[in-house]
């Protein structure tokens, strides 16, 4: 379980909040979507979770535990993170990306080799073919891919994945989210997502969390936000893709 | 020419053999030195000023001059020379090194937070790894660099292929002059090739 009480965030010293006053709870095995437009602070929330950036008030815990209170090292490698720019390391290969947390908690050669193999398989990606390149010889789908890998290889509960598949092609996307989806069922993890894509985000959240300049307008499962939307913006964010889907329809039929 | 190359060549290799060892030693020490501190003011942000000017103004000093000022600090022979060339090595190996470290992208280095690196972790295991063909090129530069100007460090004494150069200048003699040139030359270039090459085989390996 992940819990957040009135956090708040701010890169101006006060003036304005990134974060304000937000409280939320992930339970166990659930995938919260933060979903919001850019600077509404979805990231930022993410961010503080493994202390990438460090709130100025209020107070999280992740597994029942204080975040504050731990060795940021030691709780970041016990959360998977993914994001946008997937940041492989461009000087190793797949399979040393994928089992660096293992590196880095002194795992054996013998023990990272098998647990990089078995997790490119578990991401659909060919070890034989894969496991000794380098990141720059993959697409930007097989790169996620591997990213997802890396996230997942020393078997972490907690997953923070922020726009992971932002930048694909709406194809491999969607190939992505299924696969998301299946080892979400698979693993049970718990997992905050963070997008701006309201499909994304109604296609693989438990619930949804809408936030508006730093605050949670609504949370609750997409039935609820879809059908009592609890403020105008919640009902515009949402309107508006389905006005396009309208007009996607005509157009195809 | 060729009778005169070959009666030369025992003073020939001593000669070149001080130069490289002028070379090395002082590009040596500007590595030992010049790489921890080129790491240093990426992390301290209120001495890298101080660190890079410094380097810089050392650069702008004329070799000959530089020479002169250690004369009187550190006597005649082989220790101003080593000190005067390290001293020349210094700015591009500290300033390559900078660079280098600098350069890697945001992504690679937040990737490396997120995922549980300890600063001493992301060092060795990104940093300097992603950073290493620039330092090397620095390097390479430093060294280069180091042959020109190690054949003036004969003028106190020294010794190097400055040596034919100086002698051949008070004699009047050309062979001499192009003997110590020729061969100085021909060491730059090899160096420059040689760590050229080297510097390939990184790049190749971190790209």
């Amino acid at each position: 379980m992940i819990q957040l009480w009135d956090v708040c965030k701010s890169f101006d010293g006060g003036k304005t909040f990134a974060v304000n006053h937000l409280s939320l709870t992930v339970h166990e095995g659930e995938t919260l979507v933060l979903l919001g437009t850019s600077g509404c602070g979805k990231t930022t929330t993410l961010k503080m979770v493994n202390r990438l950036i460090e709130p100025d008030s209020g107070r999280m815990e992740v597994d029942g535990r204080n975040v504050l209170q731990q060795n940021p090292q030691d709780l970041r490698r016990s959360i998977g993170y993914t994001f946008q720019g997937i940041g492989l390391f461009p000087h190793m290969t797949v399979a040393d990306n994928i089992s660096i947390v293992l590196r880095l908690c002194g795992k054996s050669r013998q023990q990272r080799h098998d647990r990089a193999r078995e997790m490119l398989e578990m991401v659909e990606l060919d070890p034989q073919r894969f496991a000794n390149c380098y990141p720059d010889q993959l697409s930007g789908g097989q790169q996620q891919r591997v990213g997802v890998a890396r996230a997942l290889a020393a078997n972490p509960k907690y997953l923070l994945m922020d726009e992971p598949f932002g930048a694909l092609d709406a194809l491999t996307r969607d190939a992505l989210q299924q696969q998301f989806l299946k080892l979400k069922n698979e693993f049970q993890k718990t997992v905050i997502f963070v997008t701006h894509d309201i499909i994304e985000a109604l296609i693989l959240a438990d619930r949804i969390a809408v936030m508006h300049e730093g605050r949670i307008e609504q949370i609750g499962t997409k039935t609820e936000i879809l059908q009592k939307p609890a403020s105008q913006f919640v009902r515009d964010l949402f309107a508006k893709p389905a006005e396009q889907l309208k007009d996607f329809w005509t157009a195809l039929s | 020419m060729i009778d005169f190359l070959i009666e030369k060549s025992p003073e020939l290799l001593i000669k070149f053999r001080e130069h490289v060892i002028l070379t090395g030693v002082s590009t040596s020490f500007a590595i030992l030195v010049g790489v921890p501190l080129g790491i240093l003011i990426t992390r301290h942000k209120t001495i890298r000023g101080i660190v890079l000017a410094a380097a810089g103004v050392v650069q702008t000093i004329p070799s000959l001059a530089m020479l002169a000022f250690l004369l009187p600090l550190l006597g005649i022979g082989i220790k101003p020379a080593i000190v005067a060339l390290t001293l020349y090595a210094f700015l591009p190996i500290i300033r390559n090194t900078y660079t280098g470290l600098t350069n890697i992208s945001d992504e690679i280095i937040e990737a490396a937070t997120g995922v549980g690196f300890t600063p001493k972790q992301m060092l060795c295991l990104v940093e300097l790894p992603l950073a290493l063909p620039v330092i090397f090129a620095g390097i390479r530069t430093a060294a280069v660099i180091g042959v020109g100007i190690a054949t003036l460090s004969s003028f106190i004494g020294a010794g190097g292929l400055g040596d034919f150069i100086n002698r051949g200048i008070a004699l009047n003699n050309t062979k001499l002059i192009l003997l110590g040139a020729g061969a100085a030359a021909i060491l730059a270039l090899t160096i420059d090739f040689f760590l050229g090459f080297v510097e390939s085989l990184i790049w190749k390996r971190s790209t």
